[in-house]
């Protein structure tokens, strides 16, 4: 029976109802497009490192596998050094990588003929590698935010670029360009910004690794086998805290709407509240089904944020698939869910107290 | 009928409601004795204090002073939750604005008065006659604001008699109605009584409604004034 009583006093304002699960869905959107982001991000950061095909990653000093790095700090002549000298060293190669979007959006100046035996090579979806001094080469992801295809002309660091190809994405950066060509425009000519290695038989990765830090101290070297352990958000600076500050913002939006939702309702409905402690309705039966309906709000209200996140999915895929990248994460359900029903729960529960406290003989009298 | 058993045994009842910061003194001084049974009839002016002995004899609202014994309960001693269980299992009120749960249909608004009770089984025979006597079997799986006043009062009463009080009050029950509705539903508070023997206590303005009991309280200033 309260059941049914909170279920009929949800459909009696469906605009009340609607409005309120619209307003706790959008925290719950909220935290589930950031984390959707974040997971999208590092999973899109981490194919793309992989696809590489390197078994080892050396970054300059100061610096991080997550460090997005424009400029070339590292001497060409050190790839060199690895390919000759050291054992077990298969092709060592050195990428320039230059910022040109935002943070996401980097350039990178690679030996294509090297990456390509790195790598396996890049997969054309039309046109193919750049031939004349302005090529440029994009990915299928940069080709749908830009609207650009193979012919197209697009301005980069001031100056128009002819688009000789597509290629599949998953591998590098979103655009790529021959090494030398990347290194005069970025006045950094026999230098880069990262090296890649890979070895003759993957086995002896740990060993080459242990060898380099020894060498190279002050070099962040990194095996690729750990990289899924490495592209969490707990190696990123300030991403947890972030993440943590918007769960924080969804309780407490959820809070206040169910508050002031079930606020109102208690308002409304004083008289009946009046009527059903006259049938003997106990304050504890009064304060359970206001505590009921804010509940029910927060789970309509998960539903609906649950299904607005598919928007942001499809809004992010459609408008921007080459600047930032989100997944669906249905783990983060349940826990958006009980974020969601502590603040509704919490929301409901003032309402609920007050509700309980109202004098029977004024509530009866309450036009 | 009455069975001479007394259900109801008030000794000088006071009661004194603040509004701000003045005194309002609602009841001063009331005695009265109601048997098992009996249909009393309560008519007085507004502000006569007919209200305010309802809402006490009902567990609404504590009484100020003085005695009061329902059903061999002393109502001074108990606490908010006594009288709480008071209106689930001895006391029931009928109102004049009938009161019923708008959300919820006739049949629904009377199985929220079993819930509460903690009976959910269904109503036992004597309410299925009770149900006929009343003549809203097929209507109720309507929501009051699809039932005449005169039907949501019935409701209002099945509502009220489903868990077989031992006393309904009914404040003005016929004040809503015209007065075809205003006679049947006078019949059927009667039928009640002389039937199943509820004992009942009635609220009216109408001196002919007032006449329908086996007797009628006079109330005036707080006091009863005269019995009839």
């Amino acid at each position: 029976m309260t059941a049914k009583l909170v279920l009929e006093n949800v459909k009696h304002r469906p605009v009340r109802t609607l409005l309120s699960t619209l307003l706790i869905a959008v925290p719950v959107t909220l935290i589930l497009t950031l984390v959707g982001l974040t997971h999208g991000m590092l999973e899109d950061s981490e194919q793309r490192a992989r696809g590489i095909g390197a078994d080892i990653w050396i970054k300059p000093p100061g610096t991080s596998f997550a460090t997005t790095l424009s400029g070339a700090p590292i001497s060409e002549g050190l790839v060199e050094y690895l390919q000759k000298n050291e054992l077990h060293i298969k092709l060592a190669i050195g990428s320039v990588v230059q910022v040109v979007e935002g943070i996401t959006i980097v350039v990178t100046g690679v030996d294509l003929d090297k990456f390509s035996q790195m790598s396996g090579g890049l997969q054309y979806v039309a046109g193919g590698p750049p031939r004349a001094a302005n090529d440029i080469i994009i990915d299928q992801y940069y080709a749908a935010q830009k609207k650009l295809r193979v012919g197209s002309t697009v301005v980069l660091f001031k100056k128009p670029w002819h688009v000789s190809g597509v290629f599949t994405g998953g591998k590098l950066s979103r655009i790529i360009l021959p090494i030398r060509i990347l290194q005069d425009l970025t006045s950094s000519p026999g230098k880069v910004s990262q090296i890649f290695l890979k070895l003759d038989d993957a086995k002896y990765t740990d060993a080459v690794v242990a060898d380099l830090k020894m060498k190279l101290p002050d070099y962040p070297i990194y095996p690729m086998s750990e990289l899924t352990s490495l592209y969490t958000a707990s190696n990123f600076a300030g991403l947890n805290e972030f993440i943590t500050v918007i769960v924080g913002l969804g309780v407490v939006i959820g809070f206040f709407v169910v508050c002031l939702s079930m606020y109102m309702a208690v308002l409304q409905r004083t008289r009946e509240i009046g009527i059903l402690k006259s049938l003997g309705a106990s304050n504890g039966f009064i304060v359970r089904i206001i505590l009921a309906e804010g509940l029910l709000l927060g789970v309509g209200g998960t539903i609906i944020g649950i299904g607005l996140s598919f928007g942001s999915w499809w809004l992010i895929r459609t408008l921007v698939p080459a600047s930032i990248q989100m997944v669906i994460v249905p783990a983060w359900w349940p826990i958006a869910g009980a974020i969601t029903l502590v603040g509704a729960g919490f929301g409901a529960l003032y309402p609920g107290l007050n509700a309980a406290r109202h004098d029977p003989i004024e509530a009866l009298a309450y036009e | 009928m009455n069975n001479g058993r007394t259900i109801i045994e008030i000794r000088g009842l006071r009661k004194v409601y603040h509004v701000g910061e003045v005194e309002v003194l609602a009841l001063r001084g009331i005695d009265l004795d109601v048997q098992t049974g009996e249909f009393v009839s309560i008519v007085g002016p507004s502000g006569s204090g007919k209200s305010t002995l309802f809402h006490i004899i009902g567990g609404l609202t504590p009484p100020t002073s003085g005695r009061v014994r329902v059903s061999d309960r002393e109502l001074g001693e108990m606490s908010e939750a006594d009288r709480t269980r008071l209106r689930k299992q001895t006391v029931a009120f009928v109102f004049q604005k009938f009161n019923l749960l708008p959300n919820l249909t006739a049949r629904d608004n009377i199985a929220v008065a079993r819930y509460l009770a903690g009976k959910e089984q269904k109503p036992d025979a004597q309410f299925e006659e009770a149900l006929k006597l009343l003549g809203i079997a097929e209507r109720l799986d309507h929501k009051p604001s699809a039932l005449s006043g005169g039907e949501q009062q019935r409701v209002a009463i099945a509502r009220a008699i489903v868990n077989h009080p031992a006393i309904l009050l009914a404040d003005e029950p016929t004040g809503n109605l015209d007065t075809e509705n205003s006679k049947a539903v006078l019949s059927l508070i009667r039928d009640l009584n002389a039937r199943l023997g509820q004992t009942i206590l009635m609220i009216t303005h109408n001196p002919e409604a007032a006449a329908y009991g086996h007797r009628t309280l006079h109330m005036r200033d707080g006091q009863i004034e005269k019995i009839v």
